[in-house]
């Protein structure tokens, strides 16, 4: 992260030595400032702001288009702190490095979430590192995003396996279920609670079909739920589509599950008093020719709780 | 010049052989010799002191000297001892880890596992596949470049960083216009797109591009679930899987360069080794790719980098390989699927091959899904591209030959024959019996053999063509041996199938393949059967235009089981099979490959008139097919066969056929430019034949040897004008003028000779030698001198004048254009002046029995020897006057020499007891010595030697010679 100051040419940096891999809640974030330029420096301070907040957005389905609009939800504050680094003062020229180190203690009673990137709700953490300079020369700023992963879960997970059946009287999406042809697919998840590094597994057997299969695919879906003034509001957004069959496939042959839970996109499942991430579903599509049935079907199945272990 | 006067001296030969006889010195064998093999025993003693000091050394040393390099290597050199330790070790990439003995055991172990040379590789099922899976409709690539946006939903946050970025845009750049659908392509225009494609992978990994690189990598990867023109779908997967293993590896070598420092040893790291950085790029791979929307891209992607998973955990492989296996389950067409298992059983075999099981299980979930093959969809789909079954059926074969042939590598025999049972549960196996007679060991078949026959024969006629299976049987048979009582009826039952194929080219096939296993186990009746049953079906509508490849092959293989040529030539079918090779490039090939084999193989001389006959025939079909197209090297090469074929031509004592054989292969072997080859060995046989003739006759030949004789003599005087190297003709004449001389053939002799010398005008003055111009003259000295020589003996014509050969040669010596400033005329006056000075004995050097040469002829007659001497006065004349013109400065050097050389020939020759001649002696020596050019040591060993001459009682006069010579360094 570098800042390329063209008059004076003066590098401005600053490097956190964790940031990959992501921040554990009470661990400590730690790093270096790099200056680096020809000549000193002049400059009133350099400081780091770091700050943990979560946004929420109304969706315009939800709610009206305006109230999307006007009423967008007040960020919540998780955390905020502010060092000086250096005094007013002068930075010799080269290239000088400061480290620093930030503990990360939440304010009062609340709680670091787990960074989190979503439609309607954004869980972000940043560090910013100013240089403040006189007048004539512009201010130097910096801004860094570090992620936080919540501590692991004590108590240890209880694999809850489900099983499923697919057959046209499941499915939701469809008007008329006589035109529908018959099929029937069994299946099972290993489990609902699932540990967000750990691929969701499972199998299917497509027991019978009366038409040829073109593609199974697994959808994953999450529901994020933000509260306001005028109550909840509840949205479903698909993450990731992932197919597991394709062509006619092999009657009463097990074909495995297999899902990998991209970062980023998921976070553990989470419920607070203003808003709610999680509730995460997977969805299994079955798409038959489509000389049959015009549509793709899908079968809504099951929410998954994830953590983090 | 007529001042000289020339008088031979009188030689008595043999008391000077006597006088001249070097003394035998016995030689000790335990004497030092510079070629001994040095046995240096005490070397490492002396090593020691050597390097102490020289000075020691040498006065230490004894007679031997040691060797200087056996000493400084003591005994042994660095490479065998190299060799020497890593024989008696582990490998040394290996010798690190195995300093403990558990963990030295399981890396050998693990050896054992991995793939060996015998493991025919993927590299070469690559080209065959590709030249046989081909079509001639036209194809379509669908590259849709931006179709992953959907997977991968956008970033907008505020802080997504500057590399992020970059690499949206790119993403947005690859879409724009990049979705295109390339229809109508050709068959090569494919191909080339793909390689296209292949380079561009390449140069975006180049250019830093890895975002556009996996997207290229994914849409190759697509084209592979399109099945539309089925039948070059496995062309296609060999294609793109090249574009897969490109992108791979480049993946691998990206994250190992980031391992850097310390380098783990590159085959045996550990996850625990590789750095952070390293672990998480890799992660981030393996992420993107988990999130790859479409079943088939994702798995071939992620076979691809399956290396990679090492990066990560110990036993990550072992994880992953049978997941990726299940997942192929959900890969619905049969061919896709089949196609997946063999790239994953492929890069499963170089990444893990210690992993059998998941290998086994793919095999397995293969047969699971095996009735797919015969389901509606894909019926359907045959019907719509119109692909018959049988067809289809092959284009399986490749990727099941290879998932079996990895599963059978080094598997113990429970596990094949388990296999083997699997396979005949399922109805309609031919598909599989095919690859499990191509993938298994041969040895294993070949004791199965006539199961398999029974199994063959079961199958279902419409589905997997018979011929092939038959086919696969006998490549099988072909390097393993069936059980001795069985391969009677294995042949039978096998031929009974073959011949009933109906296509030529199906039969010639199978048939190619099974003569390899009748040549090896039976003798020629088999055969011979064998291959009328191919003439029978290949002649009709001249079948056999289209087979040549096959019906050559079907000749090697013979070739390579017949040595013996009565044999081969006495199966009554084999010319007549010849006889199919119409196309005149092919019949020559052929006619070289037997040849070929002829010349390795015949160890002896033959006389047998059937070889020879077929031969004879061979020989000129090849020679027949050169033409002024014909390379020069392919014109040697041929020569060289030709030539080999008549060394081994020998009818023993039967010198008069042999006579006419070497006058029947001249009319046929007439066309080759290289004819020097042939026509010199037939001269030099013919000569051989009229020398052999003499020794059988002990000298005097009877009324018929003598016209057989003269026939030979004939024979090569008509033979030798059509040679085209000039001293191959000279070398012949004067060589056949002596044969001819010896079996007193005088008028022959004499023809031959003369003919020599009147081809001699012909030298050209430069040559060329292996390419390079070279002047003719050393050569052209040579000859004389050996002519010169040989004329000793020849006794003169009585019609023509005295020594007229002599004087013939002398006068071509004299017209011939010799180079400018050259002394070569001048030797050869020189050196003909010692045959003269011999002509001029009473008894002669040396003389051919019942053979009278001149000192018979003339007895000495004075009107011979002046007659002589004039001549040789006339030669000194001719000297004399040369080296006055060499009186100049630049040329005194030669001067001196020629003079000198004069010199020795007056004084080896000439009587100096005339004072004429002595005084030019005189005058010669000093001629030599004046310019200093002289070689001192020379002119001291000569005087020294006319010092010893003088002691003799008949040359007394030297003594006064001596003192007139002065050494010009001693005044």
């Amino acid at each position: 992260m570098n800042i390329l100051n063209t008059k004076s040419v003066i590098l401005f940096a600053f490097h956190i030595c964790n940031i990959i891999s992501g921040l554990l809640c009470q661990e400590v974030l730690a790093g270096v400032v790099a200056i680096v330029s020809k000549e000193a420096v002049q400059h009133q301070g350099i400081t780091l702001t770091m700050e943990g907040i979560v946004n929420l957005q109304l969706s315009s389905k939800s709610v009206g288009v305006f109230e999307a609009f006007y009423n967008s939800v007040k960020p919540i504050q998780l955390i905020t702190s502010n060092i000086e680094v250096v005094k007013q003062g002068k930075v010799p020229g080269g290239k000088t490095e400061i480290p620093f180190e930030f503990p990360l203690h939440t304010k009062g009673n609340k709680v670091l979430y787990e960074t989190y990137h979503g439609v309607f709700v954004n869980i972000q953490y940043t560090l910013r590192c100013d240089m403040k300079r006189s007048l004539l020369a512009k201010d130097l700023s910096k801004t860094c995003e570090f992620m936080v992963h919540c501590l692991p879960q004590k108590a240890k997970l209880q694999p809850t396996p489900v099983d499923f059946t697919i057959t046209p009287e499941t499915l939701q999406n469809v008007r008329e279920r006589s035109l529908l042809p018959k099929f029937l697919i069994r299946g099972h998840l290993d489990a609902t609670n699932c540990v967000i590094t750990k691929p969701l597994t499972g199998e299917l057997v497509v027991e019978s079909s009366d038409v040829a299969i073109k593609s199974i695919e697994l959808q994953l879906v999450r529901v994020e739920t933000c509260g306001c003034a005028e109550g909840y509001a509840r949205d479903a957004t698909e993450i990731q589509n992932i197919q597991i069959a394709e062509g006619d496939v092999c009657h009463s042959l097990p074909i495995p599950i297999y899902m990998v839970f991209p970062r980023l996109f998921t976070c553990p499942t989470l419920e607070t008093i203003n808003f709610k991430v999680g509730e995460f579903t997977c969805n299994k599509y079955k798409s038959n020719s489509a000389t049959v049935c015009g549509l793709p079907m899908a079968d809504r199945c099951d929410s998954l709780f994830l953590c983090r272990v | 010049m007529a001042a000289v006067q020339w008088h031979s001296r009188a030689r008595r030969y043999e008391s000077e052989l006597q006088s001249c006889g070097l003394e035998v010195a016995p030689v000790e064998f335990s004497d030092y010799h510079p070629l001994k093999s040095i046995t240096v025993t005490d070397s490492k003693s002396r090593r020691g002191a050597r390097k102490g000091s020289t000075s020691s050394s040498s006065s230490s040393s004894s007679s031997v000297a040691p060797d200087p390099l056996s000493s400084m290597l003591d005994g042994t050199d660095p490479l065998s001892m190299f060799a020497a330790a890593s024989a008696s070790e582990s490998p040394p990439t290996l010798s690190q880890s195995s300093s403990t003995g558990d963990l030295g055991r399981g890396k050998r172990r693990e050896k054992e596992d991995e793939v060996g040379v015998d493991f025919e590789p993927w590299s070469s099922k690559r080209g065959e596949i590709l030249a046989r899976f081909t079509t001639t409709e036209k194809l379509s690539i669908n590259l849709f470049m931006g179709s992953e946006k959907g997977k991968a939903p956008s970033l907008a946050s505020s802080a997504v960083s500057e590399k992020v970025r970059t690499r949206l845009e790119e993403l947005d750049d690859l879409e724009e216009g990049s979705q295109r659908e390339l229809l109508n392509l050709s068959q090569q225009d494919y191909v080339n797109r793909i390689e296209e494609l292949n380079q561009s992978l390449k140069e975006a990994w180049a250019s830093d591009q890895k975002v556009k690189a996996l997207k290229i990598v994914i849409q190759c990867s697509k084209l592979l679930s399109d099945t539309a023109v089925i039948q070059f779908y496995p062309s296609k997967f060999v294609l793109i899987t090249d574009i897969l293993d490109t992108f791979g590896r480049l993946v691998y070598e990206r994250i190992w360069s980031m391992c850097s420092d310390p380098h783990p040893s590159p085959d045996s790291f550990t996850a625990d080794e590789v750095n952070d950085t390293a672990k998480e790029t890799c992660l981030n791979w393996f992420f993107k790719i988990a999130s790859i929307r479409e079943l088939i891209p994702r798995l071939y992607v992620e076979v691809a980098l399956l290396k990679c998973n090492r990066f990560l955990t110990k036993c990550g492989i072992q994880e992953t390989v049978p997941r990726l296996t299940a997942m192929i389950r959900g890969i619905g067409d049969p061919l896709v699927a089949v196609y997946a298992r063999a790239y994953l059983c492929r890069i499963g075999m170089e990444v893990a091959p210690h992993l059998k099981d998941s290998l086994n299980k793919n095999f397995f979930d293969l047969l699971g899904t095996f009735r797919q093959i015969h389901g509606d969809s894909v019926q359907n789909q045959l019907v719509l591209q119109r692909v018959e079954i049988p067809v289809y059926l092959t284009l399986y074969s490749p990727a099941i030959h290879w998932i079996l042939q990895c599963v059978s590598y080094r598997a113990p025999e429970a596990l094949l024959t388990e296999m083997m049972e699997r396979c005949k549960k399922l109805g309609n196996n031919a598909l599989l019996l095919n690859s499990v007679m191509w993938a298994f060991r041969a040895e294993f078949i070949a004791t199965r053999a006539t199961d398999f026959i029974g199994m063959i024969k079961d199958c279902d006629e419409a589905g997997f063509p018979q011929h092939l299976l038959f086919g696969s049987l006998g490549r099988s048979l072909a390097c393993a041996d069936p059980p001795e009582a069985e391969r009677l009826p294995i042949l039978n039952e096998a031929w009974k199938v073959i011949t009933k194929v109906r296509s030529p080219q199906d039969y010639i096939n199978c048939a190619e393949i099974w003569v390899e296993f009748t040549c090896r186990h039976f003798t020629k009746r088999e055969v011979n059967t064998v291959l009328s049953d191919i003439i029978k079906h290949m002649t009709p509508d001249r079948a056999f235009e289209d087979a040549y490849p096959q019906l050559q092959s079907v000749i090697r293989k013979i070739l390579t089981y017949f040595h013996d040529f009565s044999v081969l030539f006495s199966m009554e079918r084999f010319l007549p099979f010849m006889d199919m090779f119409q196309k005149d490039s092919v019949r020559v090939g052929v006619c070289l490959s037997i040849m070929d084999v002829f010349i390795k193989h015949q160890q002896e001389p033959t006389r047998d008139p059937v070889i020879l006959n077929a031969l004879l025939h061979v020989c000129k079909t090849m020679h027949d097919s050169v033409n002024a197209l014909t390379l020069e090297d392919e014109k040697r090469s041929l020569a060289l066969l030709i030539n080999g074929f008549i060394r081994m031509v020998s009818f023993g004592r039967d010198f008069e056929q042999q006579l006419s054989f070497c006058v029947e292969a001249r009319a046929t072997f007439c066309n080759l430019e290289p004819l020097n080859l042939f026509f010199n060995h037939f001269v030099v046989t013919v000569n051989q034949l009229a020398m052999e003739t003499r020794r059988v006759m002990r000298g005097s030949h009877s009324r018929k040897t003598a016209a057989f004789v003269r026939a030979c003599a004939a024979y090569s005087f008509i033979t030798i004008p059509s040679l085209t190297s000039i001293f191959s003709r000279l070398n012949l004449y004067l060589l056949s003028g002596q044969v001819a001389l010896a079996n007193q053939c005088l008028s022959q002799a004499d023809a031959f000779l003369k003919a020599a010398v009147s081809v001699l005008p012909e030298v050209p003055r430069s040559i060329s030698i292996e390419g390079k111009l070279r002047s003719s003259e050393g050569f052209l000295l040579d000859f004389i001198n050996n002519f010169l020589s040989a004329l000793l003996v020849v006794p003169d014509h009585p019609e023509a004048g005295v020594l007229f050969l002599v004087r013939g040669l002398l006068n071509m010596v004299q017209d011939y254009t010799w180079e400018d400033n050259s002394d070569a005329k001048v030797h050869v006056y020189i050196s003909a002046l010692p045959l003269l000075a011999a002509m001029s004995q009473e008894s002669y050097l040396y003389s051919i029995p019942k053979v009278d040469s001149n000192e018979t002829l003339y007895g000495g007659d004075p009107k011979f020897l002046a007659e002589i001497n004039k001549l040789c006065e006339t030669l000194i004349g001719q000297v004399l006057d040369h080296l006055k013109t060499l009186g100049r400065d630049e040329s005194i050097h030669r001067q001196g020499s020629l003079a000198f050389s004069l010199f020795g020939c007056l004084l080896a020759h000439g009587d100096l007891r005339n004072n004429k001649l002595n005084q030019l002696a005189v005058n010669l020596w000093n001629l030599s010595h004046k310019q200093g050019y002289c070689n001192t040591r020379t002119s001291v060993r000569t005087l020294e030697f006319i010092k010893h001459q003088a002691q003799q009682p008949d040359m007394v006069h030297l003594s006064d010679v001596l003192h007139r010579l002065t050494l010009q360094s001693r005044t």
